[in-house]
């Protein structure tokens, strides 16, 4: 399959994500457009760590690791995630307790 | 190098060692053990003194170098002292006078609480410490140094008792009218650093010898470095126009008005152009002015003092006066009549103030020669001492006034007969003002209170030995410069200072030298006559007219009020009013105010609605993308 499809995907993905963050005022919502933009990323990591290790082998180019630098990457970024999820979603709860609601506009206090 | 110069660090160093002493312990000492500190430390400087003098008596001179004041590229200024004849005579009338002086402190400063009576002496040690400096320095910095120290010690003694406003304001007064000439001064000295590479006396004099008139060292810059000079020497020696401050200065207690106002501090001046005299020779100019500015300020100072009735007033007046009198020695070349002026000046003028403090003391603080009269009677030792003073004053031999004096007219009738007959005029005058104060003071009747009568009383031993003292000095101290048509070889300060300063030989006949002096004799017995005839019974009258004019002081305060003081003050006053909230003040609140408008502006970015900020990031974060994409080559 052309690498322009993954492309187009992960574009899609990300722009959507994007567009979540910025229209959003739900935080739960927003934090699950973060994921969708982060993984957006993850996919196109993945399809260029595929490309190149197709085009090297095509070109008889000797490589160490073959294809799997851009995997390996994509694993590290979904630990990042899952940590940041997991405080993410405990600042949530506490803000939920706190203000009995998730809608971020409420979260301005910080400014005074 | 003579093994007691190297003693010559200690002369200074004693005194400042009793001003810290005095200084720093105010508040624990006793008042005798300030007074102790104070005489005694000047006491030891005056022994050192001493030695050293009768080391460069047998001829030895010498340039003490101890460290590096000041090294950098191209220039090299030592911190040294010059022990030749000049400075070894000035050491001995500031120490030796110091000391009397000191001694008599003592006794008149009594009164005072044990800290501020420290704080006295004190600032007397200082004093002494600065001075020392300035005539042991062998090169203009050092004597620079010095002379800021007494100017710094003058304006503290005169403001001593700082509670009183009047005191306060002639002290300012005293303090910036030196500065102007201290400013001059010190243009001087950077312009003889800048063309001749020093700052030291005797390289600098090499120079200017070795390069008169050469390219190095034009005829321009003679004249402008000997004007600036003596400039300088106008301000701390009150001499037209600068002279206004040094009567004010008496507000501070009257030995200070005696060591500072009339023995030492304002000599600097003319030790500073007699030091010089290797340059001031090569400048006709400035000398033809230095002598008519001196005559000046001598005939006009005599002339304020004939109305005067502050007897410390008369006094201040009269060294004025007689400042004018060294300058126009300087002026007609005489170097060594001036410096011989200084000498008996100092004598005869430390022993008048001292009188005058002795009256004061007596009279409880009056110091209004029209409420006294008739204080011969009680205060004998005073009388006699001040009759000396007048007699020196007034130059009758064989008082130590008639030699110098006579020596200075001298010059002047050699340099310029006119001048001559003006300084003899003015010579006339001092007799007279002096003997009016001598009169008013000690013969007629009492016109004080009756309850300052009753407390007269003659003053206390420590005050009366130093009037003592200075006036034997006053009697034998023009001895040593008998001119040679009354004694043969026995001008021994002209011999003892020619290796220092160039002499003019003058040739005159013994009948017109001869002429001259008695000449100057009769007049003054005749002034003195004439002023026994007008105050011998003093009665209060107005004066009118001319005298009228003489008692206002030619009204020179106020004139200087109005052409200076006034304007400055109305320009301080526009500066302030107009100049500086229009200008200074909007420029500066001007920032704040911007700073401030943009921080309100600016402030509604900081919404804290999360929304706004991840748009302005994602905003950002596409311009930065952009802006890579497309500019990137």
């Amino acid at each position: 399959m052309p690498i322009n499809y993954y492309l187009f995907l992960a574009i899609a993905l990300f722009s959507i994500g994007v567009v979540g963050v910025l229209t959003r005022r739900n935080a739960i919502i927003i934090f699950m457009c973060i994921e969708l933009m982060l993984n957006a990323v993850n996919l196109l990591l993945v399809a260029f760590s595929k490309m190149h290790y197709k085009q090297a082998a095509a070109a008889a180019i000797p490589i160490a690791n073959p294809g799997i630098d851009g995997q390996l990457f994509v694993f590290f970024i979904m630990v990042v995630a899952a940590a940041e999820v997991s405080v993410g979603l405990a600042i949530i709860v506490m803000l939920y307790r706190n203000i009995h609601s998730v809608d971020i506009n409420f979260l301005n206090r910080l400014k005074h | 190098m003579q093994s007691s110069f190297q003693l010559a660090f200690l002369i200074p160093l004693l005194p400042l060692i009793g001003f810290l002493i005095n200084g720093l312990g105010r508040n624990q000492l006793s008042k005798q053990w300030s007074g102790l500190i104070g005489a005694g430390t000047i006491m030891g400087s005056f022994l050192v003194s001493l030695f050293i003098f009768q080391s460069v008596e047998s001829g030895n001179t010498a340039v003490v170098s101890y460290f590096d004041f000041i090294r950098i590229e191209g220039l090299r200024i030592p911190f040294a002292f010059q022990i030749d004849a000049l400075s070894s005579l000035f050491l001995l009338i500031i120490t030796g006078i110091g000391f009397l002086i000191h001694v008599y402190s003592i006794s008149y400063m009594h009164e005072e609480s044990s800290s501020s009576f420290a704080r006295y002496f004190s600032y007397l040690n200082l004093f002494v410490f600065s001075m020392l400096l300035l005539v042991l320095g062998s090169n203009y910095v050092v004597l620079f140094i010095g002379w800021e120290g007494v100017g710094l010690c003058s304006y503290l003694l005169i403001g001593f008792w700082f509670k009183n406003q009047v005191y306060t304001k002639a002290a300012n007064k005293a303090f910036i009218m030196n500065r102007i000439g201290d400013l001059a001064f010190l243009l001087a000295i950077f312009w003889l650093i800048i063309k001749t590479g020093s700052a030291s006396f005797q390289e600098v004099f090499e120079f200017v010898q070795g390069n008169q008139g050469t390219s190095k060292f034009t005829a321009t810059d003679i004249t402008v470095v000997s004007l600036l000079l003596f400039i300088g020497a106008t301000g701390k020696s009150a001499q037209l126009p600068l002279y206004t401050w040094l009567p004010d200065a008496m507000a501070g207690p009257t030995p200070v008005s005696a060591l500072i106002h009339a023995a030492t501090m304002v000599t600097a001046g003319i030790y500073m152009i007699a030091r010089s005299n290797i340059i001031y020779s090569l400048a006709p100019f400035t000398l033809t002015l230095i002598s008519w500015v001196g005559l000046a300020t001598a005939l006009l100072a005599a002339t304020i003092a004939l109305r005067q009735y502050d007897i410390k007033k008369v006094l201040a007046y009269s060294t004025v006066s007689q400042l004018g009198f060294m300058f126009l020695a300087l002026g007609s070349g005489a170097y060594v009549a001036a410096v011989f002026h200084v000498l008996t000046h100092a004598f005869f003028k430390a022993l008048l103030f001292l009188g005058s403090g002795s009256v004061i003391h007596a009279m409880g603080g009056e110091q209004d020669i029209r409420k006294m009269g008739g204080l011969s009677g009680k205060l004998k030792i005073t009388y006699v001492t001040f009759l000396i003073g007048c007699l020196a004053i007034a130059g009758l031999p064989p008082l130590s006034g008639f030699f110098s004096k006579d020596a200075i007219l001298l010059s002047a009738f050699l340099h310029q007969p006119l001048q001559y007959g003006i300084a003899l005029f003015t010579a006339f005058l001092t007799a007279f003002y002096m003997f009016r104060l001598l009169f008013l003071t000690f013969h007629g009747s009492f016109r004080g209170t009756a309850e300052q009568q009753a407390h007269l009383h003659e003053s206390p031993a420590l005050m009366t030995i130093p009037l003592i003292v200075l006036a034997l000095l006053s009697v034998v101290g023009g001895w040593i410069g008998i001119p040679a048509v009354l004694m043969h070889e026995a001008d021994w300060l002209g011999s003892f200072l020619a290796p220092v300063l160039s002499s003019s030989t003058h040739e005159v006949s013994h009948a017109t030298e001869w002429m001259l002096m008695s000449l100057s004799v009769v007049g003054v017995l005749l002034t003195i006559g004439f002023a026994w005839f007008l105050f011998r019974n003093y009665r209060e009258r107005e004066s009118k007219g001319l005298l009228r004019f003489f008692e206002h002081k030619w009204y020179v305060d106020e004139l200087y009020d109005r052409l200076i003081v006034k304007p400055i003050f109305y320009l301080g006053r526009l500066l302030k009013e107009w100049v500086e909230p229009r200008f200074i003040d909007a420029l500066v609140n001007g920032v704040g105010k911007t700073v401030q408008l943009a921080g309100r502006q600016i402030r509604f970015l900081q919404s804290g609605q999360i929304g706004s900020y991840v748009l302005l990031m994602v905003l950002a974060m596409v311009t930065v993308l952009l802006v890579q994409f497309f500019i990137r080559k």
